[in-house]
């Protein structure tokens, strides 16, 4: 079991750093650009470029967006490769032997995004990182205004939050998709039918579930 | 001995198998034949407990599938080895891996143990250097070998195989066809083979049952195949031209 499961945070966490890291770093710039394009009203303080940035990274975008993007990446993977197995009667196999492949196969995809706070946790790094540099080296705003920006109003109960959400989607992105691949029946084309249709509702299911945690965690 | 008494199953509106009665031998190799999708695999799977019977029963030396309690049904499963149409090997680990997963599962035994009972099937299932690729390296002939020796790896009372040589050559579909019937000779297994390939069943069917449209139209042995008149078996086995004059000549010698 051990052994699945270090395969499992290979496969999942540590396959997703480099397009997490990629993506993070670029659109905290471009959201720091955006919202230094958007002040042009000198009476507003350039230190919001940095609050923006922190709050938009923090509260949305690493977390919800990513895991979007996760969705594609590790949900079609899962599903895939369960589906594979269904359709060449691996796990017609596993049964036969007296695993119980549905334990088998979900249980260390669980575990292993256990590790996926982490995985949102560099994407706020290097998004709001992104934003200062992109803020700093385009001439929007001075390094130290921004690093104000990002300690203005700071509400730790937003980290709070934003890691709630994480963990939340953690589940959904291991379980959905491995239900996709492991109730799909078909060949080799229903495995990519069920990998699409797969992402569909992960995507779906994560968005909604965003709504109502920030309903219920944000408002009173 | 397995023992299938009046077993039937239903996917939605289409019935599969209509009331099934046949009983297996050990130390037989036992055939299933018919065309596709005459419920062959069903069947199988029915006897494997991946499908649970509508009606009927189906018993294996006196234990009686559906009668038995959950951990009387796993100590059961590991008395069954089960070769798959497409041998089903798990792609993410080595020949030797697979070989081995069901005694790394299913028993104390310690490393080393596992890996000499790993090479005395590979040696047995004439493998050779094949114990460190991924299935994905090895021919479909291979594959069916180390399917056959994970599946007899555990030193199964029973032994499934659903089409055992669909996809090979001839040659060796016959190889692979006789390493099933010494295999279940050798260690006295209760042998349940699906096919719809008349060299198989010229070669080792010792007891031969025909489904039709999901019931058992006929039964008997490889010698009975060519005196039968049963019109649907002679159908299903003379539909090519080679067993037309096979029969011809055969019914010219008497
Ligand atoms: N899991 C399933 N769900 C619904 N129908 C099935 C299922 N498995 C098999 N069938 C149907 O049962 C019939 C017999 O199939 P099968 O036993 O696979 O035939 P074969 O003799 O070729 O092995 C086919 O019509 C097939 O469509
Ligand atoms: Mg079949």
């Amino acid at each position: 079991m051990r052994g699945l499961i270090f395969k499992e945070i290979d496969d999942l966490v540590i396959d997703s750093l480099g397009i997490v890291a990629f993506i993070s770093f670029f659109v905290g710039g471009v959201v720091s650009i955006q919202t230094a394009l958007n002040l042009t009203n000198p009476l507003i303080p350039k230190y919001l470029i940095g609050f923006a940035t922190r709050q938009s990274v923090i509260l949305e975008f690493a977390p919800t967006f990513i895991s979007i993007i996760m969705a594609g990446k590790m949900g079609s993977f899962i599903t895939s490769s369960i589906g594979t197995m269904r359709v060449t009667e691996q796990i017609d196999a596993l049964e036969v032997m007296g695993v119980n492949s549905l334990n088998y196969l979900v249980f260390p995809k669980i575990i292993a995004l256990l590790l996926y706070p982490f995985v949102i946790g560099i994407a706020m790094f290097l998004g709001v990182l992104g934003g200062w540099m992109a803020g700093v080296y385009g001439g929007f705003t001075a390094s130290n205004e921004f690093i104000q920006g990002i300690q203005t109003e700071f509400i730790p109960f937003h980290i709070t939050y934003a890691f709630i959400k994480t963990v939340v989607f953690a589940m959904i992105l291991a379980t959905i998709p491995s239900f996709h691949g492991y109730y799909m029946k078909g060949g080799a084309l229903e495995v990519g039918k069920a990998s699409t249709v797969s992402f569909v509702w992960t995507s779906v299911v994560i968005i909604l579930v965003n709504y109502i945690l920030t309903q219920l965690l944000l408002t009173n | 001995m397995i023992e299938v008494k009046n077993v039937e199953k239903s996917f939605g509106e289409s019935k599969v198998l209509k009331g099934i009665s046949a009983t297996f031998d050990a130390g037989k190799t036992n055939l299933i034949i018919g065309q596709s999708g005459s419920g062959k695999t069903v069947l199988l799977k029915s006897l494997l407990g991946i499908f649970t019977p509508d009606v009927g029963t189906i018993s294996f030396d006196g234990r009686i599938y559906s009668e038995l309690s959950a951990d009387e049904k796993r100590a059961l499963r590991t008395e069954i080895g089960m070769v798959f149409q497409g041998s089903a090997l798990f792609d993410s680990m080595t020949v030797e891996e697979n070989i081995g997963f069901p005694l790394k599962m299913f028993t104390t035994k310690s490393p080393e143990e596992i890996r000499e009972r790993v090479n005395t099937v590979i040696d047995r299932v004439n493998l050779v250097n094949a114990n460190h690729k991924k299935p994905s390296e090895i021919s479909g002939g291979m594959q069916k070998r180390v399917a056959i020796a994970r599946a007899i790896v555990n030193n199964p009372r029973y032994l499934f195989c659903d089409e055992p040589n669909s996809g090979l050559d001839p040659k060796t579909a016959i190889v692979i066809d006789n390493l099933i019937h010494e295999i279940t000779v050798e260690y006295n297994i209760t042998t349940v083979v699906n096919t719809h390939d008349m060299n198989s069943v010229m070669e080792i069917g010792d007891k031969i049952i025909f489904l039709k449209n999901g019931i058992l139209a006929w039964e008997g042995s490889k010698k009975d195949i060519f005196k039968t008149d049963n019109e649907a078996i002679v159908d299903f086995v003379y539909s090519s031209n080679l067993f037309k004059k096979i029969r011809k000549a055969q019914n010219k010698e008497e």
